[in-house]
């Protein structure tokens, strides 16, 4: 069954760029059915994995150690669930947003490759395999920031793929040595090496070098140069994705299965994740205050809500894992329905700079009640998603004894409410552009993409009720607790 | 050892050119040079000394043999770089026809 998240979304970039050229309608029809099937897919994966533990899947039969096996743990079954489900939206919404673009097939062709990468990023059970799926995900990335082939874009795009290259150096160079050092690919069975030999300084040589890979990939603060840029260039749709679920499948996804589950918990690379979590926090949201273009201040954005993710996680308590991934989840949410919100002004008014915006809401209320919704949600107000996750990061810190890093938190979430009242105010509200006297509300599909992402922004609090916790983030967060464990219940019968 | 020590040489003189070109077709080539870098340490990895090719043929036993798998690792991590390579190098041609340079200090429409 895994090998079905492969095969639906790379035979569906297939035909799409076989037969797509000819009929829009198909490129559609496609995108919409394949990513829809995933979803479902994914649903059924988390059953699973409620029902009956960790799936390993060993492709042509050989036994783990040796060939290369599929691993679906409750880790992976939460982050494709998250991957698949915006990929869906975001397909819904490309209906009618790629209009304005030629080549629509290239498009779905290139998008089609990205989620089949990050499928098997989340689906590899062997170090190289992720390796070669985050560079499939990512050349299909690079691509799509290109995608509108103007200066900016092609700059952006230049400079993404610079970092990105680089990074794909250093994480192989990575791999390689732990190759030399343990001489096997499979992670469950590094983890066992590493555990036989002890930490020492080659691990920790390995660690700085993923941490600087991974990290370029999920822009850490030091590493996230190609951001703003990226994100802010790219078509909305896509932004949606990079933002929504790629930087947290290429880099937090990778960074914590390697930490947690291989190299075992250790307390210097915790603290260095902690410090890179702050750091973000702050600097992102301070970048953001002073930005005009309003997707930049989307991507800024995303780099503070980045390090709240790492900080928890970095906690390595029980709480703070919840709370990270509840964080991943709610961001991956409201993080895209602000960048299709975003889309949605961009497409209507056909410009992005806030001090030629206002009054916008009314002329477009479903745009305007969306997008107030989420930045409520992302600023973390009460009765919205973001809230939750948010107070739980700050308990976790606060019971790990860590107050400066709550600190760090609360300052951080109340940057982020200053700088989205600011867009609110800026474009909703105060006196219309004369410019803008004839626009009109965004199509349908856009609309009704927006709406399901606002109503899963208001009703994020109620993954809080114990028993759909426990259904949906209790097994990833055991799989992260286990660390090392990992590595016995992949391997099972063949020990 | 020293060969390992000449493979980092390499890579950094990859980084190095990354850095410090202004030229957009020289940071192209650093990348590859960094690229090769990597590929170099695989198959050093692999290599035992006065070692022969890994096949297996009946009645004679194979000593010192060269790891496969890292040549196999390689030859991947060769198409990536190419395919990389290739979407550098044209993205690098479209820059070209939008900005009539190739130096990376006068492309400077991003800031902030």
């Amino acid at each position: 069954m895994l090998v079905l998240f492969f095969i639906i979304s790379l035979a569906a970039a297939f035909l799409i760029a076989m037969f797509g050229r000819k009929s829009k309608l198909f490129c559609h029809l496609t995108s919409i059915l394949a990513t829809l099937s995933l979803f479902l897919l994914s649903l059924y994966a988390l059953y699973l994995v409620n029902k009956s533990g960790v799936i390993v899947y060993n492709i042509g039969g050989w036994i783990p150690p040796l060939g290369i096996c599929l691993v679906l743990d409750g880790f992976s079954a939460f982050m494709l669930l998250v991957l698949n489900f915006i990929s869906f939206i975001v397909a819904i919404y490309a209906l009618a947003y790629m209009e304005k673009y030629t080549d629509k097939y290239r498009f779905y062709c290139l998008f089609m490759c990205m989620i089949t990468g990050m499928n098997g990023v989340i689906l590899a059970g062997d170090i190289f395999n992720l390796f070669v799926c985050l560079e499939i995900a990512s050349v299909a990335s690079y691509a799509l920031v290109a995608f509108g082939t103007e200066a900016e874009e092609l700059e952006a795009a230049f400079k993404y793929i610079v970092m990105g290259a680089i990074a794909a150096s250093f994480i192989l160079l990575g791999i390689g040595l732990l190759y030399a050092y343990t001489s096997t690919l499979n992670m469950a069975d590094i983890s066992l090496a590493i555990a036989h030999k002890g930490f020492n300084t080659v691990i920790l040589l390995v660690s700085v070098l993923f941490i600087a890979g991974f990290g370029t990939k999920s822009a850490l603060v030091p590493f996230h140069g190609w951001l703003p840029d990226a994100h802010s260039s790219a078509p909305a749709a896509v932004s949606a994705m990079l933002s929504g679920v790629l930087i947290k499948v290429l880099g937090i996804y990778s960074l914590v299965r390697i930490f947690f589950n291989i190299f075992g918990v250790n307390q210097i690379i915790l603290m260095i994740l902690a410090i890179l979590g702050a750091i973000s926090i702050l600097v992102g949201a301070i970048l953001a205050i002073g930005q005009w273009d309003l997707k930049r201040l989307l991507a800024y954005s995303s780099i503070s809500q980045i390090g709240y993710v790492i900080l928890s996680l970095s906690l390595a308590t029980p709480l703070g894992i919840l709370g990270g991934l509840f964080h991943l989840f709610n961001h991956s949410v409201f993080k895209s329905l602000l960048f299709l919100n975003s889309g949605a002004i961009e497409y209507a008014t056909g410009c992005r700079n806030l001090k030629e915006m206002g009054g916008l809401k009314e002329k477009m209320p479903i745009t305007a009640n969306t997008s107030w919704i989420a930045s409520l949600s992302i600023s973390g107000i009460p009765p919205f998603s973001g809230f939750w996750s948010k107070l739980l990061i700050i308990i976790a810190c606060v019971q790990a004894n860590r107050i400066g890093l709550a600190l760090i938190a609360v300052a951080g979430s109340i940057i982020t409410l200053a700088y989205f009242m600011k867009v609110q105010k800026v474009i909703f509200y105060g006196k219309l552009n004369p410019a803008f006297d004839k626009i009109k509300e965004v199509p349908v599909s856009m609309r009704l993409a927006m709406i399901v992402l606002a109503v899963l922004c208001l009703l994020g609090g109620i993954l809080f009720i114990p028993r759909i916790l426990v259904y949906f983030l209790k097994p990833a967060v055991s799989v992260l607790l286990l660390g090392t464990n990992y590595a016995f219940t992949v391997l099972g019968g063949v020990l | 050892m020293s060969v390992y020590f000449l493979c980092l040489v390499l890579f950094s003189i990859g980084l190095y050119c990354v850095l410090r070109r202004r030229n957009i077709i020289k940071i192209i080539i650093g990348i590859s040079i960094m690229e090769y870098a990597v590929n170099l340490f695989f198959i050093l990895i692999g290599y035992r000394w006065h070692g022969r090719a890994p096949l297996l043929s009946q009645n004679q036993e194979v000593l010192r043999m060269v790891d496969p798998i890292p040549q196999e690792l390689i030859l991947i991590s060769i198409v990536i770089g190419l395919s990389v390579l290739a979407l550098l190098v044209a993205i690098a041609i479209k820059i070209f026809d939008k900005y009539n340079t190739f130096d990376i200090t006068k492309i400077r429409k991003l800031k902030g």
